[in-house]
């Protein structure tokens, strides 16, 4: 176990460290560098930007040398919590960014959370009844929540917040807290607001999730050892639990890789259609005003999460199935 | 004793089908080939058959959408800015007088300064069709101005509504379609041709090939695809004309799709080049290429359609979520997602709902796509039993 640990945390970094390279690329990618872009808007706006200021940028981020060079002080930056100069606001990142982080972090793991909570007793039931009405009815809608991009269906959920209750269903917290420091108040109200973008982000997700469980249910209980309890007379309720639902619950875990990156894509447009006070909406005004290096310590810090997320899921999942070999190596 | 039986030959002539003559239905069945045994199974799906179905006249709407649409893209009616949708009617003061729609009468809520459209039952419009309407350029090529329904001489027919511009939402849809349709086509080309590549090489060769493929694989699947999808898009020179961002968007879209594919390739041939036929292959001295496409793809060709129909939703919903946020297409080039950008303004959604239209076709191109995907899945390997 302690071996697969440490591989898997030797992949994480490699992992990292490409990502790393590739959000650097992307920053880069502009043409010319974003210092020339910048002064350029200021001087378009008819201001005059001390030329001081402009020396000390360019060789506070190494502009002046090779790129490889700049890469490297642009990590170990990012390493020791400078995650580089916003110019568009004219801080430094991590003070832009601010609860920020915190919030988004708590947005997805809700999310996950009402994902698993949600599906799993919809996905056992559709599996114990199957072709009943209230399987059809629950498959038709999970197919609409498939289909219903999650931006669309915040933008539903405003208009009809709108019309039916004349009020914005935007925001992560009542308007008083929003510049105050944290208290058990503030953490309220968040809570009380989170609900609506975790309903919105999570639907696809559920979805997919039920429609996932449903099916591996179905499986296991077409197999033998499930008819062989029922013939021994186990309560269905004890069998159920006792083997198939066991069995089934694997890829539940599994799943996290491909659901996490699929939330936190989710999460960023919907924050920003729903204005939350996530990296969502910083993300993307950042992006449209190239403002690259607050757009790359997002992208950055989004890329680590769902590498950690997935991290701990592999971690969890071997804990949980004792059937997954950890010296890998198909055997053919 | 034995006496030896003396040699026997028949002198009928020989008939392999003498035990068991097949009609000619029956022959129809034994010898159809695995593509028409598909499409029969495929037909037992009523489902993926309608969504199927749908697609196509879609597919094929966006072929001659300047006749279809009443109106072009970019006509301005300033008369009727944000009006509502007109209905279609067939009897007037019961008695039919064919499709016509009623015409407005105009007033300004000076309240909540909304803008008010009264149909006027005095206004009887009759629908012209085949009629002369807007110029267009058919795909930049024919001029023509026939249209297969326009509105009576200076009347109005907004089926679905205007825009802040005064623009008929109706023809817009049908112009966006075309954009957003075709994207997700061309996404899932460059896709297809990467995935096959990437997947081919790796489970064709397997060693340290494999296990680059393998962790740019791992790695690509691992990062949340809608901020990379911003991120490249937001990275796209401002100066580009609209038609090469259309081409940039696509090509992003599928630089970032491709591993699903590549990872059902290559465990397909990791099986399937141990096969006897591929060593014979091999051994008369076909190349690699020559062996991937022409011995081992066409095994699964099927399988991989499939997925491939399955995530060309992604890609439309892809470039619509880049375009609604302001970093995929531009206008004068419309697509779904440009057309929802209008909706972004929740005050003149709610004053004018008819602005949230462009989500309908959206959803249902993705649905369509689903179903019949979920269809060409379970017909793809027409040999399994049901």
């Amino acid at each position: 176990m302690f071996g697969y640990l440490v591989r898997r945390v030797l992949t994480m970094i490699l992992t990292l460290v490409v990502v790393s390279a590739l959000v650097f690329v992307i920053i880069q990618l502009p043409p010319g560098d974003y210092l020339t872009s910048y002064i350029d808007e200021l001087q378009s706006q008819g201001e005059i930007v001390p030329a001081a200021k402009i020396e000390f940028l360019r060789s506070h981020y190494g502009l002046d040398r090779p790129l490889i060079e700049q890469y490297w002080i642009w990590v170990t930056g990012l390493i020791q919590g400078d995650l580089g100069y916003s110019f568009e606001f004219s801080l430094p990142v991590t003070d832009v960014v601010g609860d920020r982080l915190l919030l988004t972090m708590v947005l997805n793991f809700s999310t996950i959370l009402f994902i698993y909570v949600v599906a799993f007793p919809i996905g056992v039931y559709s599996a114990t009844h199957q072709y009943s009405w209230g399987d059809h009815g629950l498959t038709l809608i999970g197919f609409l929540g498939l289909a219903t991009p999650n931006f669309l269906l915040a933008l539903v959920l405003l208009y009809l917040a709108n019309v039916w209750f004349g009020t914005s269903i935007g925001g992560l917290m009542a308007p008083e807290y929003l510049e105050q420091p944290w208290s058990i108040g503030k953490a309220l109200s968040v809570l009380e607001h989170l609900w609506v973008p975790v309903v919105v982000i999570g639907t696809s997700g559920t979805a997919g999730m039920i429609r996932r469980l449903r099916a591996n249910l179905l499986d296991e209980l077409r197999k033998q050892y499930v008819v062989t309890g029922r013939a021994k007379g186990l309560p269905t309720g004890r069998l159920l639990l006792k083997y198939p639902l066991r069995m089934a619950l694997n890829p539940f875990v599994a799943d996290i890789g491909s659901l996490l990156p699929q939330v936190v894509s989710g999460s960023v447009i919907v924050s920003a259609v729903m204005s939350l006070p996530t990296t969502g909406p910083i993300l993307l005004s950042a992006l449209q005003s190239q403002d690259m290096y607050l757009a790359g310590s997002f992208l950055m810090f989004l890329a680590l999460l769902t590498v950690m997320g997935i991290f701990l899921s592999d971690i969890l999942l071997t804990a949980l199935d004792p059937r997954i070999r950890l010296q890998g190596g198909v055997q053919r | 004793m034995s006496e030896r039986l003396a040699h026997f030959v028949s002198e009928a002539p020989f008939d392999p089908l003498e035990v068991e003559t097949l009609t000619a239905e029956q022959e129809r069945f034994y010898m159809a080939s695995q593509w028409r045994m598909m499409w029969w199974r495929l037909k037992r799906h009523r489902l993926a058959v309608i969504a199927g179905l749908a697609l196509v006249l879609s597919y094929f709407s966006i072929l001659i959408t300047e006749v279809l649409a009443p109106y072009d893209l970019h006509t301005r009616n300033i008369d009727h800015i944000y009006a509502p949708p007109q209905l279609v009617h067939f009897f007037h003061e019961d008695r039919f007088v064919g499709p016509f729609v009623y015409g407005f009468d105009y007033t300004l809520n000076l309240e909540i300064l909304k803008k008010e459209y009264v149909p006027n039952p005095a206004k009887v419009q009759r629908l012209r069709f085949f009629c002369r309407g807007d110029d267009y350029v058919f795909w930049g090529l024919i001029e023509g101005d026939r249209h297969l329904v326009c509105p009576a001489e200076g009347g109005t027919m907004f089926l679905l509504g205007t825009d802040r511009l005064g623009r008929d939402m109706a023809s817009r849809l049908l112009y966006a379609g075309r954009i957003s349709l075709t994207v997700g086509l061309f996404g899932i080309a460059i896709s297809f041709l990467l995935g096959i590549t990437f997947g081919g090489v790796a489970g064709f060769f397997g060693g340290w090939v494999d296990n680059v493929v393998q962790r740019m694989i791992e790695i690509l699947r691992s990062l949340p695809e809608l901020p990379l999808w911003m991120a490249l898009s937001a990275a796209l020179p401002v100066t580009w004309s609209p038609i090469l961002v259309f081409f940039a968007i696509t090509i992003i879209l599928g630089l970032l799709d491709w591993p699903g594919l590549a990872r059902a390739v290559r465990s397909k041939l990791l099986a399937l080049r141990e096969e006897d036929y591929c060593a014979a292959a091999q051994l008369l001295g076909a190349r690699p290429s020559r062996v991937i496409a022409r011995h081992l793809l066409p095994n699964f060709m099927s399988h991989l359609i499939a997925s491939a129909t399955l995530s060309i939703p992604s890609m439309i919903l892809g470039e619509t979520a880049l375009s609604f946020l302001g970093l995929g297409l531009r206008p004068p080039v419309t697509s779904f997602g440009v057309l929802l950008t209008e909706a972004q303004n929740i005050e003149a959604v709610a004053l004018y709902p008819w602005l949230m239209l462009p989500m309908l076709p959206v959803v249902v191109t993705v649905l369509g796509f689903n179903f019949l995907g979920d269809g060409l899945r379970d017909a793809a390997d027409p040999y399994a039993e049901l």
